[in-house]
């Protein structure tokens, strides 16, 4: 547990959760970012604006904080290239088909007690686990 | 106004990945890999966010309608179908793969690295995917259901 950050992840999770607060009681949305992208890709859709904004503030986030001098470094990926478009096709396709990701179930859903979103946040968690043992302890020998 | 509020909130949102490092695929990695040098702080961000949104959504509760919104937009489904087991599982399965899910990808898109833009590349076609099949599964229902009558 020697990377355990607590104090940063309070407060991140913190400010996440202040996100999805004022995003409800202002706009009457839910702050699931798989909904918020996939609703800018159905063609018949009128309320693309809001969703345009929301993930533009995600996007402007690290280069505003880059400004005050914390620069955030280009993520660790897999080396392999078909494992990334893979794994990118299983998350949105997982996601649209799921109702929700990460977001729009893990907090949102689980905060307003939603049994979908509570069942769809343990299969997920647990099929994640399941890879992540797989590929860096079975696999990798 | 709605979209200046998005905009803030989306700010926040991103705020609140890179503070907590859930916009490194490598500390949500570390959560998940529970038999390796496991990191808890996903949880803890977890329990933050749940708890300061199950706060807000209380309050939104209570109200008749959004601040600045005519209706809020809720889900309306409420049973757990196979659809959502299986969407959840695939999802899973991604997100274990790279360790970024939809927020962290698109705020890591700011880094410009092009391994982040082809995954997000990917996840945008993965949905578009799951679009075009569900129009695609309505149209075949629908003739399907039009042959049935043409025969009885």
């Amino acid at each position: 547990m020697s990377n355990f950050t607590p104090i940063a992840a309070a407060i991140g999770g913190g400010l996440i959760g202040v996100s999805a607060a004022f995003l409800m009681l202002l706009t009457g949305r839910i702050a699931g970012v798989s909904g918020i992208l996939g609703g800018l890709l159905s063609p018949g859709m009128s309320d693309k604006n809001w969703r345009i904004a929301f993930i533009a503030g995600l996007i402007l986030a690290p280069l505003i904080a880059s400004l005050i001098g914390s620069e955030l470094p280009s993520p660790k990926m897999p080396t392999s290239w078909s494992v990334l478009i893979l794994a990118g096709l299983l998350v949105g396709f997982g996601a649209r088909l799921g109702g929700g990701c990460t977001s729009g179930h893990g907090i949102c859903g689980v905060a307003r007690l939603s049994a979908r979103s509570i069942t769809a946040t343990a299969i997920f968690m647990a099929a994640a686990t399941v890879v992540v043992a797989l590929t860096h302890h079975v696999l990798a020998g | 106004m709605l979209t200046i509020a998005a905009f803030i909130c989306g700010f926040i949102f991103g705020l609140g990945l890179l503070i907590s490092g859930m916009v490194q695929p490598a500390k949500v990695l570390a959560f998940l890999d529970v038999f390796g040098a496991w990191d808890p702080s996903l949880a803890v961000v977890m329990l933050a966010a749940l708890v300061v949104s199950g706060l807000g959504f209380s309050l939104a509760k209570r109200r008749e309608r959004p601040i600045l919104a005519k209706q809020s937009t809720l889900p309306t489904k409420t049973t757990v179908d196979r659809q959502l087991m299986i969407g959840s599982m695939l999802f899973g399965i991604g997100w274990g793969l790279v360790g970024l899910c939809p927020g962290p990808a698109l705020e890591n898109l700011a880094t410009l690295s092009p391994r982040v833009i082809a995954f997000v590349i990917a996840m945008v076609a993965g949905m578009a995917l799951y679009d075009f099949w569900q129009k695609h599964r309505l149209t075949i229902r629908h003739k399907g259901t039009l042959a049935a009558a043409a025969d009885g």
